[in-house]
């Protein structure tokens, strides 16, 4: 059976990991690397970098990274941050990473995803989506959550899914960094109308949020940040609780 | 013990290098036919859509070196499917080692959609041949594709998903193949890896 997959994200600037990072045991929790290496042996089934400060300087370290977390880590992995054109998304393959990870872009060149998906396959393509649920509903933003575009999240989230994207990462405003749980309703629906598969992102405060995004929320995936840096949720922990409610885990 | 890892015009051989680096491989990725064939291990991995990968294979006169191997060959992902006799994706006829057809996963199971691709940690059951050597039924190891290899008498493993249960792995004589990617599977990809370089040949 299909597992639910737990992903850790973690934001990159200048090819060191932001945020506070409170881990024991962990020589450097700022090199990327090694706390990557840390949540792959604690179980994570896939880990997201995020190349938060995007500068033309900065690209290559990210890139050198990559480079780094592929040499050292079995486990599959997606980069995102500053993808703006197929030339972006080749280099960070070839530095090994498994898949792209865009959003403000694919907003402003939706033949992006194709070109993606038709050079390098789906799989490789993951269309991140920020939404929030304005007073005539789900609506689109771009720029960090800055702008609001057009689109509506459901008919965005179809048309990346009809344009060749693999998965779809899921972000609600109103849920992230708030600890309360994911928008489940929304990504039921998501999940439900989209033939591939969605992940649930930002929001997680306690481990039965991660078995509502599964359970009401229909999700394949689910990502969270804070929690895990800071040791809230420790991933054996929540795989073996989701384990006993009863959801198909990678133990 | 020299490994040699096919170059075509498929994505992701880097991750199967670096896999091979962990298990204290360091593997030559050749095109060159004399090279392969004297190769003692050879990988012939990937990620791509059939068509255009086959066709990469014979204009290039892989097909018939890929064929034409003596050695054990670890064919992964795309590479599983095209050392079969035809894939639905793009109606390609591939290179045969296997006389099973490739075909896509149904759209729906019963009421429900079938996600697909498949991308994700899946279990692989009925193991069978020293490729498994050391891992339990029911490991989990990683998959992404969107076309599978319904079960057959080559199987050495089976993966349900979508309503099916199929041939995640196959053997035949010394082509040994999964839809799987060891290379991304944790320590239950690398002992696969390892169990390939070491399996016993004559």
């Amino acid at each position: 059976m299909l597992a639910k997959r737990i992903i850790p994200c973690l934001d990159v600037k200048d090819g060191r990991t932001v945020k506070g990072i409170n881990f024991v045991n962990l020589r450097d929790a700022g090199d990327p690397v090694e706390l990557g290496k840390a949540y792959s042996e604690q179980g994570a089934d896939e880990l997201v970098f995020l190349d938060i400060a995007a500068t033309h300087e900065g690209r290559k370290t990210f890139t050198d990274m990559v480079s780094r977390v592929a040499a050292a880590i079995s486990i599959p992995f997606t980069v995102g941050g500053g993808i703006h054109e197929l030339a972006d998304v080749a280099r960070l393959l070839e530095a090994g990473a498994d898949k792209v990870s865009l959003n403000s872009a694919v907003l402003r060149n939706p033949q992006l995803v194709n070109e993606i998906a038709s050079h390098f396959g789906s799989q490789v393509c993951v269309a991140a989506i920020d939404a929030r649920c304005d007073a005539d509903g789900w609506h689109c933003y771009v720029n960090g959550g800055r702008i609001r575009v057009e689109r509506t999240l459901f008919d965005w989230a179809r048309e990346v899914a009809d344009r060749g994207a693999g998965e779809i990462l899921f972000t609600s405003m109103d849920h992230d960094g708030v600890k309360q749980g994911f928008p489940n309703e929304a990504l039921a629906r998501l999940s439900d109308e989209l033939s591939i598969p969605v992940i649930a992102s930002g929001g997680a405060g306690a481990k039965e949020h991660f078995a509502d995004a599964f359970r009401l929320g229909h999700a394949d995936a689910a990502l969270a940040a804070s929690v895990f840096h800071f040791g809230e949720i420790k991933i054996p922990e929540l795989k073996q609780y989701l384990h006993n409610e009863g959801i198909c885990v990678r133990l | 013990m020299k490994v040699a890892v096919v170059r075509y015009n498929a994505g992701n051989i880097r991750s199967v290098i670096n896999a091979l680096h962990r298990i204290g491989e360091v593997p030559v990725v050749t095109d060159d036919p004399a090279e392969l064939a004297a190769a003692d291990r050879v990988i012939f991995p990937g990620q791509g859509e059939a068509a255009n990968t086959m066709a990469y294979l014979r204009k290039s006169g892989l097909d018939e070196v890929i064929r034409n191997l003596k050695q054990p060959v670890l064919g992964i992902c795309i590479g599983q499917q095209l050392l079969c006799a035809h894939s639905e994706e793009g109606d390609t006829p591939c290179l045969g080692v296997f006389e099973s057809p490739v075909v896509r996963f149904p759209a729906v199971c019963g009421e429900e959609r079938v996600k697909i691709p498949q991308i994700g940690w899946n279990t692989i059951e009925n193991l069978s041949t020293p490729l498994f050597e050391g891992l339990k039924e029911g490991d989990f190891v990683y998959f992404v594709h969107s076309f599978y290899v319904p079960d057959c008498a080559a199987a050495i493993a089976r993966t349900t998903y979508g309503g099916v249960t199929y041939a995640s792995a196959l053997r035949r004589g010394n082509f040994y193949t999964t839809q799987f990617h060891p290379e991304k599977s944790g320590d239950v990809g690398l002992r696969i890896l390892h169990n390939f370089i070491h399996l016993c040949h004559d």
